[in-house]
């Protein structure tokens, strides 16, 4: 039997309590793991164990996959109609919405993000998703298309079936809400996999999905490690779609089994090396404020990270000191302080991988101005760092780092800016700050980046969609566009009078 | 006159308090020069069941003001989709709420039963508020690929501004939403006129509007004569765009009203002679029962009426016997009776409209199939009544008739049904039934008509779009169509790169 996770909490931010099945979701009931295994969850601000939740392998994604298919076949898909799929979307919002702070806090535990954060950032963006998403269930229309009047052809948007999806720990709840949104709103079945850092909000969703009233079998949730669950369903010979958010590397995984196995539609959603350009005239005091907001957002535990800061010569020095400044004045600590703006970065393998870039950064030459160091003598906590003088081609350039840790380089040439923002096997995003609205248009069309920013950062909204160029992804969520993702265009051709 | 009534449900005994004002700016106040008013009858019992405030045409004035300032300042381009989304379906929870008590009124002023108006009429009219609070936040214009290195375009779908929108009697709650929904959807602000013969529900829907939080202003209720009201909104300079759903004829002067004032935008959805034909493949059983329906529902007092009947030869005599035993087979009566099926005609003038197209059917000819008698004691009952051996010139063939009658005739081959069926300056909807797949689509193709249901009749979705052809209407209401209807397109031209030469 599955156990309960109970928690109070009683901190100066939120008070209450919180309690849950920690089992895998399948079928519309919890159940432990076919080979009864379990996954310790840390709290990142100490390193301590919060709990423990069930962990599936394979053998339990077969059975999440029949109880979806299942659930396809009978009272999902088609055979549900979308003003139905939209109301209990619709539904489930209004529940997160009623557990808000809850959702907050326990994101804020699992994770390691302020709880002001988790509340007013992530648990907005979440169900503003689901409602955006609820609004589209009865309205992806297909087309009729002119042949000849001896013709009637038109296509259907079908919803493609059991779909596999995989989410990382940077933004547990959103990219949980990013995943149901368009999936459930075509119709599709879902076996998702949250990431085993942080599985806690995703499995007290489980039960407002079933008070929401959506059927058993419609949503299926199984915890685990990426080698055996994720691994599963990338393969899984009856799961027709995987959408993956998470490390470029894991990513081609993902794609080589798709396409080793049934050549499977695969989405994917990746890292990036995003550049933040600003020129001589951007409004200075403003740039600044985004610039941090980049890099420094989630604890620099975002995708679209603007990681590579580009500063034009006239306002470097100024931009450096208060850039530097700010940095300084943020606030680290507890999740649930009430002025903290960072916590802890998520694990102890993201703190060494992080700590092993700022090694790399000092050991290759580049000049550590800011930071570069662990905060405190308990949890993964560390300074926000900047490093200036950098060459091209050090590690701390071409990667991505996934922390606090941003890289302020000097340009002069307007034209070889754009060179140089583009010099990357990434494509996610890019920011660009200046007055003249010439040139920022200008160049926002030259960048290779899905999404351009002029004078913001880091603004996503559920309508506006979102993905990468190159090697940060394959396809485009939010927005109108994600219904693509989770359909199966069919073209129907009637014939009224050829005869052959 | 602007203080609440109660009014008593007789059969439930529920008390309902009903706004009689004028809904402005999100209070209910008098008329500001008039003291005329307007009674509303209960048609089952004759009885008068209130009486409201009648708007005036400084009212209209003081409306329109009203809305254009909420849409300069808290609506319009003043409030994002997301919010107008979140209102929208606080007013579909409340409506959902008070379901019984609305559809107990609505049976109370217009007729029809109790159970149809909170199952369908209430029931299609949360979806519809739903539907478009869904594409609040989806209203995107598009980019449009100009010289690369120069130039940027594209297009913003903006609300029009202040709409004035006329509804009818025969679905007001459900009329009601078809028309608020898109409005609100796309950021517009309303003045609206609901029927001066069931005004109840718009008011009463009013107070619900306020309970979900709308600024005041961006809907307004004002009860009124068609000749008063209804002619203000059309021909006011500060009305953007009117809608209306009604008769052809009071459509053509709500247009040419337009047309003289200010050339605002119309959208009309107008009557309708609807054909509806019967082929010897169909499933008779079947057809018989959609065919009843498409002329007895709502008593017939439906813009999409399927009031002529075409039967293939042969099989008439068996399609004709079986359609007589489903009209027989429906109870009317009062609204709050029990297994009843429709209700009265909605008013006396309705009634004796009716009845004096039966009388003409009779006097020009046509053979009476069932009913067409009429009843005694006090309702505007009209029974089913089925004419047959029909000729194309009779004036229940060529006129809107709007209650439960029926014209049918007989046809022999599938050109000549086609022929009869567009034979009309109606192309509202139109119904086939046939069980040979390509014969559904020749058929359909060859309908003029703006719905065409093959192998059913009458039934709607609010996704899927609605209105007429000829002089049917102008504009589609329901679906993404809809929509269109109350936005704006502005196209941007953004130079970045090209300098002009002068002289050029």
């Amino acid at each position: 039997m599955p156990s309960t996770f109970t928690h109070e909490f009683n901190t100066p931010v939120y008070k209450g309590k919180s309690s849950f099945n920690t089992g895998l979701f399948i079928d519309g009931k919890f159940v432990d793991g076919q080979d009864g295994e379990t996954i310790d969850v840390i709290n990142p601000t100490n390193g301590k164990v919060i709990t423990k939740v069930s962990a599936g392998t394979a053998k339990d994604v077969d059975i999440a996959v029949a109880a979806a298919q299942k659930a396809f076949d009978t009272v999902w898909g088609l055979n549900c109609a979308g003003a139905v799929r939209g109301k209990l979307l619709g539904k489930l919002a209004d529940l997160m919405e009623e557990h808000a702070d809850e959702l907050a806090a326990l994101e804020a535990l699992d994770n390691g993000k302020t709880f002001g954060w988790a509340k007013n950032s992530d648990v907005v963006a979440s169900v503003g998703c689901i409602r955006y998403y609820s609004g589209w269930a009865d309205k992806h229309s297909g087309k009729v298309i002119e042949t000849d009047e001896n013709k009637l052809a038109y296509t259907r948007n079908e919803p493609i079936g059991v779909v596999g999806q995989i989410i990382p720990w940077n933004f547990p709840l959103m990219m949980l809400s990013w995943k149901l949104g368009p999936a459930l709103a075509t119709g599709c079945t879902i076996v998702l996999k949250p990431s085993e850092f942080t599985p806690l909000t995703a499995l007290r969703m489980c039960e407002l999905i079933q008070k929401a009233g959506f059927p058993p079998g419609v949503v299926n949730i199984v915890n685990g490690l990426g080698t055996t669950v994720g691994q599963a369903i990338a393969e899984h010979p009856k799961i027709e779609k995987v959408a993956f958010t998470g490390s470029t590397l894991v990513g081609r995984k993902i794609m080589e089994a798709a396409a080793k196995t049934n050549l499977k539609k695969v989405t994917l959603e990746l890292g990036g090396k995003s550049p933040n350009i600003i020129f001589n005239d951007a409004d200075l005091e403003q740039a600044v404020n985004w610039a941090v907001h980049g890099i420094f957002w989630n604890h620099g535990q975002a995708c679209c990270a603007g990681s590579r800061i580009f500063v034009q010569e006239g306002i470097y020095q100024e931009f450096l000191t208060r850039f530097t400044e700010k940095a300084k004045s943020l606030k680290i600590g507890d999740p649930f302080e009430p002025d903290a703006y960072q916590g802890p970065q998520v694990s102890q393998t993201q703190y060494d991988r992080i700590m092993g870039y700022i090694n790399s950064g000092k050991e290759q030459g580049a000049k550590l101005h800011l930071g570069g160091e662990r905060h405190g003598n308990e949890g993964y906590f560390i300074k926000p760092t900047i490093f200036t003088d950098t060459k091209p081609n050090m590690k701390i350039v071409q990667e991505e780092i996934f922390g606090p840790v941003g890289v302020v380089i000097k340009f002069t040439d307007e034209d070889d800016i754009i060179r140089q923002a583009n010099d990357t096997v990434y494509g996610l995003a890019a920011a660009v700050f200046t007055q003249n609205i010439n040139q920022a248009i200008e160049t926002a069309h030259r960048l290779h980046a899905g999404t351009v920013w002029i004078n913001c950062a880091n603004q996503l909204h559920p309508q506006i969609p979102f993905g990468g160029f190159k090697q940060s992804g394959i396809g485009r969520e939010l927005g109108e566009y994600a219904l693509a993702n989770y359909s199966n265009v069919k073209a129907v051709h009637v014939n009224l009078g050829h005869k052959m | 006159m602007a203080q609440p009534v109660q009014v008593t449900i007789p059969a439930t005994g529920r008390k309902i308090t009903v706004p009689t004002g004028l809904f402005i700016n999100n209070e209910f106040v008098p008329s500001v020069d008039s003291k005329d008013t307007i009674e509303t009858v209960n048609p089952a019992t004759e009885l008068v069941i209130c009486s409201v405030a009648a708007a005036s045409s400084a009212d209209i004035d003081r409306a329109v003001a009203a809305a254009r300032h909420a849409f300069n300042t808290t609506w319009g381009k003043n409030v994002t989709g997301f919010e107008r989304s979140r209102l929208m379906n606080k007013l579909a929870d409340l409506m959902e709420r008070d379901a019984q008590a609305l559809a107990e009124l609505e049976t109370l002023n217009n007729g029809k039963p109790v159970r149809v108006a909170r199952d369908f009429d209430i029931g299609d009219s949360i979806q519809c508020i739903r539907y478009y609070a869904g594409w609040a936040d989806k209203i995107t214009g598009q980019t449009i690929e100009v010289d690369n290195k120069t130039k940027v375009a594209f297009t913003r779908h903006e609300p029009i501004g202040v709409c004035g929108q006329i509804i009818p009697w025969n679905y007001p709650i459900n009329m009601w939403s078809w028309k608020v929904a898109p409005a609100l959807a796309a950021g517009c602000t309303i003045v609206m006129k609901p029927s001066e013969v069931t005004p109840l529900t718009a008011l009463k829907l009013s107070e619900l509007f306020v309970e979900a939080g709308f600024p005041p202003g961006v809907l307004n209720t004002v009860p009124s004569l068609g000749s008063v009201g209804g002619a203000a909104l059309a021909s006011h300079l500060d009305v953007d765009k009117v809608a209306f759903t009604g008769s052809t004829l009071t459509g053509r002067k709500i247009m040419e009203a337009a047309a003289r004032s200010n050339l605002k935008k119309v959208s009309l959805e107008l009557g309708g002679k609807s054909p509806h034909i019967i082929f010897e493949s169909a499933d008779l059983e079947q057809a018989a029962n959609w065919a009843a329906l498409g002329i007895l529902y709502n008593s017939g007092q439906d813009c999409t009426a399927g009031s002529r009947l075409f039967v293939q030869d042969t099989i008439y005599d068996r399609f004709t016997a079986l359609l007589a035993e489903k009209a027989r087979a429906l109870k009317i009566g009062d609204g709050f009776g029990e297994d009843v099926s429709g209700g009265p005609v909605v008013s006396k003038a309705q009634y004796e409209r009716v009845w004096s197209y039966i009388e003409s059917g009779k006097a020009e000819g046509a053979k009476i199939l069932n009913g067409g008698e009429k009843r005694q004691g006090k309702g505007f009952y009209v029974d089913p009544t089925i004419f047959t051996d029909v000729k194309p010139s009779m004036k229940i063939v060529r006129e809107e008739i709007f209650g439960p009658v029926l014209a049918v005739a007989k046809f022999h081959t599938e050109e000549e049904a086609i022929a009869l069926a567009n034979d009309t300056t109606y192309g509202l909807g139109a119904g086939l039934h046939s069980n040979d797949a390509n014969q559904c689509m020749r058929v359909s193709s060859a309908l003029e008509a703006g719905t065409v249901w093959v192998n059913q009749y009458n039934m709607l979705n609010n996704n899927v779009p609605f209105g007429g052809k000829k002089q049917s209407g102008i504009g589609r209401e329901l679906g993404s169509y809809g929509l269109e209807e109350y936005t704006s397109v502005k196209a941007v031209h953004w130079n970045f790169g090209e300098k002009l030469d002068w002289p050029f």
